[in-house]
């Protein structure tokens, strides 16, 4: 299967000819055909005969070292636009919306070469983390199609488990790169807030949301970040911050003596009993691997949703206020109510008379965040902590209880109201073969330092090269 | 204006439909009372926040500790519409226009 090729590997069997782009795309297509009924992936899929015309374009362009990724498939989660091609955020409201212009992650990835072969399914709006509060139907777990894939990337992470594509590009505002990829035991990164640009995104929590990769492994990762990383003109809050060699580091950063704090408050009531021994068996191989494992206190933590929770729908009911369907798109009846419920207690918070009370108290609980973070990274190199209390449930469970819907998001709200990064990657199975997902926390911009202990846990287990067995 | 004690103040049915009106969401008034449950709950959950010491504490906005990120005040034609693709997403448009509801009345 092509397609489960390392990146690495791939683009060198391509760039050398030993294999040609339209067998890729062409394995890729087939899986698509078998795959996409049962899972509901993908929204919109890129025409083959498209893309068969493109790669002859492209052919007698290889090999090409300004073009690292040529020939290498990928898809988007419906959040970002692209010129040409229906995109939808996952709702009616956007469901005829033809984009005129790309997203600058989507850019950058086409200028290197890489394919776009889908626009994948999501919670609307980033509203969700189940892949259920969409207008395109659930998508359903490769693992157990009976479950959800997570959300609000759950297309992207379901289709990448499946190996559909090579990678996916997924959009993480409170947890929705890492909790799908968790669910389905791929590698998903949520970057440093402003370390990808945002332009094309469409957002959700604008000083939340990121752009990041989601792969097979740390390494596929790396490389996408070396393309997609770094400050971009059209986005006034990308970060001017050097972009390292990510794909370099892996190699050059050491385990060896890395501090890793396990946060003791994720560990205790709520979090289950086979996540739990996964990540204890996790750090032991950490530890093994050479880090120092050291136990940290972070008693804010129990405050991260409503932190998250009251910014975020504040500022989504700023940046859904644009949707009027008078220049495009339909009218904001076709909202769903989750989205509508969002909207609601974000203008709610913002409203006059509350405004203290909600929206600026949670603005200063921030600050205590990004305070007790600076406090915790100061400690250690990194962070562990669980991704998701439990394992996948069954579809429909979440969206029967607004508030349990919420409470699933514990481990993965508090790190975008302060910035900073986390990589998620597989760590074991329940006894019902349900994917088990870490995530470790780093200082603004480590996204190096986190990728290289990735990466040197892949070598030493193999959880993340399991595949779920799909007809 | 005056700050409402937000600690003890409960969610009314009036609070939603004033906050409806505000977000400009075409709910009927019927499914107004569904909301207002689903609203309490997950307000009275969030308000936990009011535990929190934050005197004297400021209030952080964005993360990127950038300011008055600026660009050259030139014209970039590759982020100019055509008229066409301007009006190419709207459902009702008029010699180039985009039609919108009237706001004026005829006097």
């Amino acid at each position: 299967m092509l397609v489960d090729t390392p990146i690495a590997i791939l683009r060198k069997k391509i760039q050398d000819k030993q294999v040609s782009p339209e067998e890729v795309i062409t394995d890729c297509y087939d899986r698509i055909d078998k795959i996409q009924p049962q899972l509901n992936a993908f929204i919109s899929t890129v025409q083959k005969e498209t893309v068969l015309k493109k790669l002859k374009v492209h052919a007698k362009d290889m090999p090409n070292p300004a073009k690292p990724l040529a020939g290498i498939p990928f898809l988007l989660k419906d959040s970002y636009v692209t010129e040409g091609i229906r995109t939808t955020a996952a709702s009616k409201v956007l469901d005829d919306f033809v984009p005129p212009y790309t997203a600058t992650v989507c850019q950058k990835l086409e200028d290197a070469g890489a394919i776009l072969i889908g626009k994948m399914n999501m919670d609307a709006w980033g509203h969700g983390g189940s892949t259920e509060n969409t207008d395109y139907g659930p998508t359903k777990n490769p693992w157990d199609v009976s479950r959800v894939a997570g959300g609000s990337s759950g297309g992207p992470a379901a289709a990448i488990a499946a190996r559909l594509a090579s990678f996916a590009i997924g959009e993480d505002t409170g947890g929705s790169i890492r909790n799908p990829a968790a669910w389905c035991n791929i590698t998903g990164l949520k970057v440093t807030y402003g370390r990808v640009s945002r332009y094309g995104c469409i957002a959700y929590a604008s000083s939340f949301d990121t752009v990041g990769p989601m792969a097979k492994t740390a390494e596929d990762c790396a490389l996408i970040m070396e393309v997609i990383a770094g400050q971009d003109p059209y986005d006034g809050t990308s970060s001017p911050h050097p972009v390292p060699s990510y794909r370099a580091a892996l190699g050059t950063i050491s385990p060896q003596k890395k501090t890793i704090g396990i946060v003791k408050e994720c560990f205790g009531e709520g979090l289950d009993n086979e996540i739990h021994a996964a990540i204890d068996q996790a750090r032991n191989e950490l530890e093994s691997m050479g880090c120092v494992v050291k136990e940290i206190s972070m008693p804010l933590l129990r405050y991260g949703l409503p932190v998250y929770y009251l910014i975020g729908p504040s500022e989504t009911s700023s940046n859904l206020a644009r949707y009027d369907g008078i220049r495009y798109g339909n009218g904001r009846e076709h909202f769903t109510p989750e989205t509508m419920r969002r909207i609601l207690i974000g203008t709610y918070a913002l409203s006059a008379g509350y405004y203290d009370a909600y929206y600026k108290k949670a603005q200063q609980a921030r600050t205590l965040f990004i305070r007790a973070y600076d406090e915790a990274l100061a400690q250690c190199d990194a962070l562990l902590m669980p991704v998701n209390p439990t394992p996948p449930p069954n579809i429909g469970e979440l969206m029967s209880d607004p508030l349990a819907n919420m409470l699933a998001d514990v481990y993965t709200t508090s790190q975008n109201p302060v910035g900073v990064p986390s990589l998620a990657l597989p760590c074991g199975f329940t006894k019902n073969n349900l994917p088990i997902g870490m995530q470790l926390v780093g200082k603004m911009f480590s996204e190096d330092l986190l990728l290289a202990l990735g990466h040197a846990y892949q070598h030493a287990t193999d959880w993340h090269t399991r595949r779920p067995t799909l007809s | 204006m005056h700050q409402k004690n937000a600690a003890t103040a409960k969610l009314s049915i009036e609070d939603v439909q004033h906050v409806v009106r505000l977000a400009k969401l075409p709910i009927e008034p019927s499914r107004v009372p569904a909301f207002h449950e689903q609203l309490q709950s997950v307000l009275s959950y969030m308000s936990g926040i009011q535990e929190l010491p934050t005197t004297n504490v400021p209030e952080t906005s964005q993360v990127t500790g950038l300011t008055n990120v600026l660009r050259e005040d030139v014209i970039d034609t590759k982020r100019m519409f055509t008229q066409q693709q301007a009006l190419a997403n709207t459902k009702r448009q008029h010699n180039g226009y985009v039609l919108v509801n009237a706001v004026l009345e005829e006097a």
